[in-house]
Parts: structure tokens; sequence; C-alpha cells
């Protein structure tokens, strides 16, 4: 891109770039992005080491490995450049390894990160062009082909009350037994890996925020919707349904809210289209948990919801600068 | 005192310490000047002499040709050596007439007799703005006449100067505001006289406390006049940005500043046309920063108009080891350049000579629809659609969704993660739409 020419003849020779304007760039890149959002996820790796065991270590790595793997694997068939420096293959693998029960066995946590690399990701041309979250595409492979694996629930390390063996959301829905607000914002509780702990959760999408990665208005749109949609059943019958603190705060709802719908390939590009996808999400969401037969269904929502997004960008064009919208006198 | 800006915006580097604290400087006559004809928007002027003739400071060498144009003056002492094809810093030759500066004749030189600001009327000023050729300092050299000249059925009821500067490097504004301070209040009033105007402000983003101090206590007792503390966010500075958050209107697509009753002047524009109602003088030189971390020693300059940008970098100490690029105008907007012999013209604000540090671009990768081009838009566009549409030569989509609404201020390239070169797509996409609609008009 970057033309050159010989200048300041004959004192000094230089040669100079002649791209156009803008000459200056944001500090982004795709890469370092991406490295960025698997820096947030430390936090969330830590907590999972601290309550289910140090070996789930390998969870996570066999995730990793196999999701670069795939990548490579393809994209070397394809003929097409490597990219595996670019963090997101890791980040894919990363992701699904955190939604997994601890103790998840290590061959079908491979087959996840193939399927989700290969069919999540690789099939629609690789980075930027997939629908679906291809983490997200992994973990519903495996619901679907290890349905027993993937809800079989291990106790937390510091586990102090009777509901260990359960999910907070599943003693709930099916036992009526309310976990306390304190032990979900820890994480001292049954669930998946990286998903458990609230705190672990806040401070990496936080972070995210902050260095502007994540667009706050999805997770704050999903937990507005959470406690309309939630707080509205509620008020309703507080006996059959939990309040939206607990909703938010169990299962996969932050998680979800900061690392999975927060996925910028498969998220709305414009404001108001990512407050219908956050609206739309802790619906959908509000829905499975109540209704449906599954006591969560954070993965199912956001799936759901990626499906709408090409629909959500086109009908959601912002009124361009001075564009008379309605005349005002 | 809180700031006022618009929606969207982008927050580059500034680089401003390299020269906020560098008075300005008079830049000696070079050698040799060249004097494009074109240095404003509109039909080029009209040369009045001929190769060999003598001309001094001031002379005027070009007349206006039609109604936006603006006469050009020699800008030194000396012989007319060519009128012909130069290169200019636009990228392109353009006529241009060439003159060798003579020794020791500083004394020579023409002004118009100067007015009484008290007593001057509207049509003195327009006719004196238009006689010392001056353009609009910001960039976009609009003959600064025309735009005093609103049509009888526009209703003007702002005037506001803009002391932005939300380009990074450049400081000659920030400098003219606290080095100069009456004159550009005595050029706003003049402004505003002409217009009939009883509002005044100057609008200064927040990162100048200096001259928002300086200027708010100079405007203290004059009626009418006030100064507006700006967020710092690049493009405040775009005419409907500044607009926006000074007014709270909004200019619709395709219309002017005075559709919603406001007429924009940069801070040089003022002072030039207090410089040429006052003092008598026509614009023939240039206020500029020569910045950047590849200039040896930036500087503020007065520079006399048609200098080449080679004598300017040479003047302030050559360009560093690892100087990758040298830009007229700002590192969002600016021109690269490829020959140094260009000159500066009336409206050019600065010279940049960026290292490699500066302009690092990372690779480019595919779009990662973030939404970071649509969020940081100020003009609520689309980029990546745009970008998008006119990759794929669907030109009436990219016209649908509002292409020719794009100021092409960089901002979505600039933001763009994935490195897309967004404005440059959309550019080339404006141009075919434009021309697509041209050809539509003329059937």
């Amino acid at each position: 891109m970057a033309d050159t020419q010989i200048l300041i003849e004959p004192k000094q020779k230089v040669y100079f770039d002649l791209t156009t304007s803008p000459h200056l760039h944001s500090q982004w890149s795709t890469a370092k992005v991406m490295w960025f959002v698997n820096l947030a996820l430390v936090p969330c790796v830590a907590s999972a080491l601290i309550f289910f065991g140090i070996q789930q270590i390998l969870i996570m790595l066999v995730a990793v490995l196999f999701a670069v793997g795939t990548e490579a694997a393809i994209q070397a068939i394809r003929k097409k450049k490597v990219t595996l420096f670019d963090g997101s293959a890791a980040l894919t693998g990363l992701l699904l390894s955190l939604t997994l029960p601890p103790n998840f066995s290590l061959s079908a946590t491979a087959i996840g990160s193939i399927v989700a690399i290969g069919l999540g990701k690789q099939i629609f041309g690789g980075i930027g062009y997939n629908i679906f979250n291809p983490a997200l595409v992994g973990r519903a492979f495996l619901q679907a082909a290890f349905p027993v694996q993937i809800t079989t629930w291990t106790k937390p390390n510091y586990a102090v009350d009777s509901i260990t063996s359960a999910t907070p959301l599943a003693a709930f829905k099916f036992d009526k037994l309310l976990t306390e607000t304190y032990s979900l914002a820890i994480g001292n509780v049954g669930g998946s890996l990286g998903e458990t702990s609230a705190i672990a959760v806040l401070i990496g999408g936080i972070f995210l925020i902050a260095v502007g990665i994540v667009n706050w208005r999805i997770p704050i749109s999903m937990i507005i919707g959470m406690f309309v949609f939630g707080g509205a059943l509620w008020i309703i019958n507080p006996q059959q349904h939990p309040s939206p603190v607990f909703q938010i705060f169990a299962g996969s709802f932050l998680f979800g809210a900061m690392f999975m719908a927060t996925d910028w390939v498969t998220s709305p590009i414009t404001g108001k289209g990512m407050w219908i996808f956050g609206l739309g999400i802790s619906l959908v969401l509000i829905l499975i948990r109540t209704f449906g037969g599954l006591p969560e269904g954070v993965m199912y929502s956001i799936l759901f919801m990626n499906s709408f997004v090409p629909i959500i960008n086109r009908y959601t064009r912002p009124r361009i600068f001075g564009e008379q919208k309605e005349v005002k006198k | 005192m809180s700031s006022k800006t618009f929606r969207g915006g982008v927050h580059p580097k500034k680089y401003k310490e390299l020269a906020e604290h560098i008075a300005f400087e008079y830049f000696p006559a070079p050698d040799e000047i060249i004097l494009p004809l074109s240095q404003h928007l509109g039909k080029e002027a009209k040369p009045l002499i001929k190769k060999g003739d003598e001309v001094i400071l001031g002379q005027l060498v070009a007349q206006a040709d039609g109604f936006i144009s603006a006469p050009i003056h020699s800008s030194v002492n000396g012989k007319v050596l060519s009128i012909g094809k130069e290169v200019t810093p636009l990228g392109f030759p353009k006529d241009s007439i060439v003159i060798k500066a003579s020794e020791n004749s500083v004394d020579k030189r023409f002004t118009f007799p100067p007015l009484d600001p008290e007593t001057i009327t509207p049509d003195e000023i327009r006719q004196r703005v238009a006689e010392a050729g001056i353009v609009g300092q910001g960039g976009a050299a609009f003959p600064t006449y025309v735009k005093l000249s609103p049509p009888e059925d526009k209703v003007i009821d702002v005037v506001i100067i803009n002391g932005c500067e939300c380009e990074p490097y450049l400081t000659r504004d920030y400098r003219l505001m606290i080095e100069r301070p009456d004159d550009l209040i005595s050029g706003l009033k003049l402004i505003m006289k002409t217009l009939g105007v009883k509002r005044g402000v100057i609008g200064i983003e927040d990162n100048k406390p200096e001259a928002i101090k300086i200027l708010s206590h100079k405007v203290e007792y004059e009626e009418g006049i006030e100064v507006v503390s700006l967020k710092t966010k690049y493009p405040q500075g775009a005419e409907k940005m500044l607009i926006k958050a000074v007014t709270g209107k909004e200019v619709p697509p395709g219309k002017l500043p005075m559709d919603v009753g406001a007429v924009i002047q940069n801070i040089g524009t003022a002072i030039a046309i207090h410089d040429a109602v006052v003092k008598g003088e026509p614009l023939t030189r240039a206020a500029l920063t020569v910045s950047g971390l590849g200039i040896r020693q930036p500087k503020n300059l007065y520079v006399p108009v048609g200098t080449p940008i080679q004598n300017i970098i040479e003047f302030c100490g050559g360009v560093t080891e690892d100087a990758v690029k040298i830009i007229v105008g700002g590192p969002m907007m600016g021109i690269a350049q490829y020959n140094l012999q260009a000159p500066v013209m009336k409206a050019t604000s600065g010279i940049l000579v960026l290292t490699k540090k500066e302009v690092t671009e990372s690779e480019e990768t595919p779009c990662l629809r973030c939404g970071q081009c649509v969020d940081a838009c100020p003009l609520n566009l689309m980029p990546t659609k745009l970008a998008r549409y006119t990759q794929l030569k669907r030109y009436e989509d990219a016209e649908g969704i509002g292409i020719t609404v794009c100021m092409e201020c960089g901002t979505c390239a600039f933001t763009c993660p994935a490195n897309i070169p967004l404005v440059q797509w959309i550019r080339l996409g404006k141009q075919k739409v434009l021309q697509m609609q041209k050809e539509r008009a003329e059937k």
C-alpha cells in the first residue's frame, strides 16, 4: 500500500510513505483486541482453578490447543494465510472451556473445540464472517452429543452449604432452593468452570468496557432486560420465580453478557441494534429458564439472537446527522 | 463551565506539546516562491503579470475570476520567472506563477489604505476582504467574502469563530489566540458587523485553557461576544460538529451552516480580516505549525505564501533519521507529500514530519463487525457498510445510506481495529456516486 519516493535531495535521501489520510491510527489491531479479551479472562480462569482444582487447567489447555490446531489445519488445507497469532482461535478455545463443567472429559473437550472452529467459524470463511458465536456453537454441539456429561456438576472446593451437586439454577428450578447472592458473587457453587464467580467475570468485563473493547450497551441492556422481564415475574409470584438479582448472578448470565453476547462479529454494529439484541437475549433467557425444560438457557438465547443480527443491523440504521425525522418548529 | 460537544468522535494522541509553547516566528523570504493560481475553492485566478515583470510584496499578480474565486498577491519583492504548471501540496500540478525574490528590497511593499473599523460599512468590509484575497484558513480555502455575502433570504444569527484546532500536532490557532487575542476579537467584530449579527461565539476545545482564559477575559466587556469551552474530541472543529456543540442545531445533509443561521470562521481568517481592514494588508502569508517527531525543531511560523516546503523544513533543522512521512495539513485529513518543492498555500495550516513510531499501521484483517466506526462516526453514518458497498461496486446502495454526506474526517479509519482503510474506500465510493448523480442530472 505504501508508495515510496526519494525526497530531500541531494542533501539527504529519505524514503517517504504516500498513504492517504488519516495518517494516525488508534493503537488497536485485531490481534491486540483478541489478546486483551484473553487477558480479561484471567480472573475467570483463576476462579475456575481455585474452586474446581488446579487440574482443570487441562481442559483449558486441550480446548485452546485443539482450537488453534483446527484453525491452522483448515487454513493450511485451504491454502489461506495461517492466522494463529491473532489470538482469536485461542480465545474461542478458552471461552468454550470456561463454559464446560469441571472434570469434563478431555476428548469431548477436544471435539468441542474442533467443532467450534470448524463449524462455528472456518466454514463461514474465518474470522469476521461467522454468524454464530463459535464457542457457543462448540458448546451447543457438546450439549447435544454429551447431554449427561455436560450436566454433571462437581462440588466446588470450598462449598459451605448443602447445594453442591446441582447448580444454583437447577436447585431453584427443581427444588425451589435459593442460593445466597454472596456465594454466587464469590463463586463457590456448582456450575461451569469459569462462570460461577460473578466477581471474576465482572473484573474481566469491566476491564474490557474500560478499554473500549466491549460496548457497554450489550451487557447493560441484558441486565436491564433481566430486571424488567425477570422482575415482572418475580413481582407476580415471588414463590415461583426467583428475584432478578438471583437471575443475574446465577448461572452463565454475567459470563454470557460480558464475554459471549459481546462477541463483535456476532453482535449488532449499531447502538440501537445492541439494545434490541441485549434485551432480546434476556427475554429469551427468561422464557427458557422459567417455562422451558432446562434450568439454564444463556447459550441458546445468545445463539438465537445471533441469528437475528443481520436483520437487526438492517433496520437500525442510525439517523444521519441533520436528517429530518419529524418536522420540528 | 461544562464543555459542550457532539455525539461520536475519537481521541487521537494530541502531540500538541511539541509546538504549543513556541511563539510565532517570521520566516525569511526564500529565493523563489511558487504561487498556484488556485489556492482557493472555485475558479482559478487570472494572472495579471508576465514573465520578466518586476513585482513588489503585496502586489496583485492575479485577479479573481468570477464569484467563487480569490485574487493572489505577491508574497515577496522580485521578478516573475515563469507562469506554468508547478507541483502543489494537493498532489497534482496546477498553473502557478514563479517569482524570483530579489534582495535588499524589504521596504518596498504594497498595502491598501487602512480603514477605520468603527465607521466602516459592511460593503466596504466585503470589498476589502475580497480585494485582500482572504480565503478560509481552516483548510478548504473557501473565499471568505462569499461567506460574508449570504443570500438575502438567509437569516444569520450567530458568527462562530472556530478555535477548536482538533487536529493533533497543529498549534497555530492556539498560538494566534494567545498571541493576538485583540486582533482576533477585532476580526470577529468586523465579521459580525458585515453580517449584521448580534451574537459572536469563540468556540475553543477545553485542552486549551490558556486560550479560553485570555479570550474570556478579553470579551468580558464586549457585548454579544462569548467564549464557549468545547470538549476536546476529534473532529470538534468540523463545521457541522461545531454548530451542533454551540447552538444545538444540526445542519441537514446537503445544506450549509447558513441554513441554520450560522457562519463559521477560522481563527486565522478572522485575524486576516482584521489585518486587511485595519492594516490594509493583503493575504500574503500563511500562519502554520511545523511539527511531528520527525522534525528537529518544531515551530510556529508566519511563512510567505508560495514558499517551498523544502525551505521550511531546512529552516526547522531538517528531518530526523526515522522520518517516514511528510504531510501538509493535520494528520487526520492532511495530504502526504512526494515533492518538497510544493509550496505553502494560503490555507496551509501545518507541515508535519512523522516518524515510523507515529504512523505505525498494523495489518489489515477482515471486518470484525465491532461497530466501532458506526459508534465513532460524528455524522451517524455506517462506515463499514459504505466501504463494503464500494468494494462490491454497489454504488446505489451506498448512496441510499448516505455516502455523499461523509465529510471524510477519517474518524472511522482511525478507530477501525481491523485496520480497514474505511474512509479511503468511502472517498472512492463517494466520487463514483457523485459522478453517477451528475450523469443522472444531465439526462
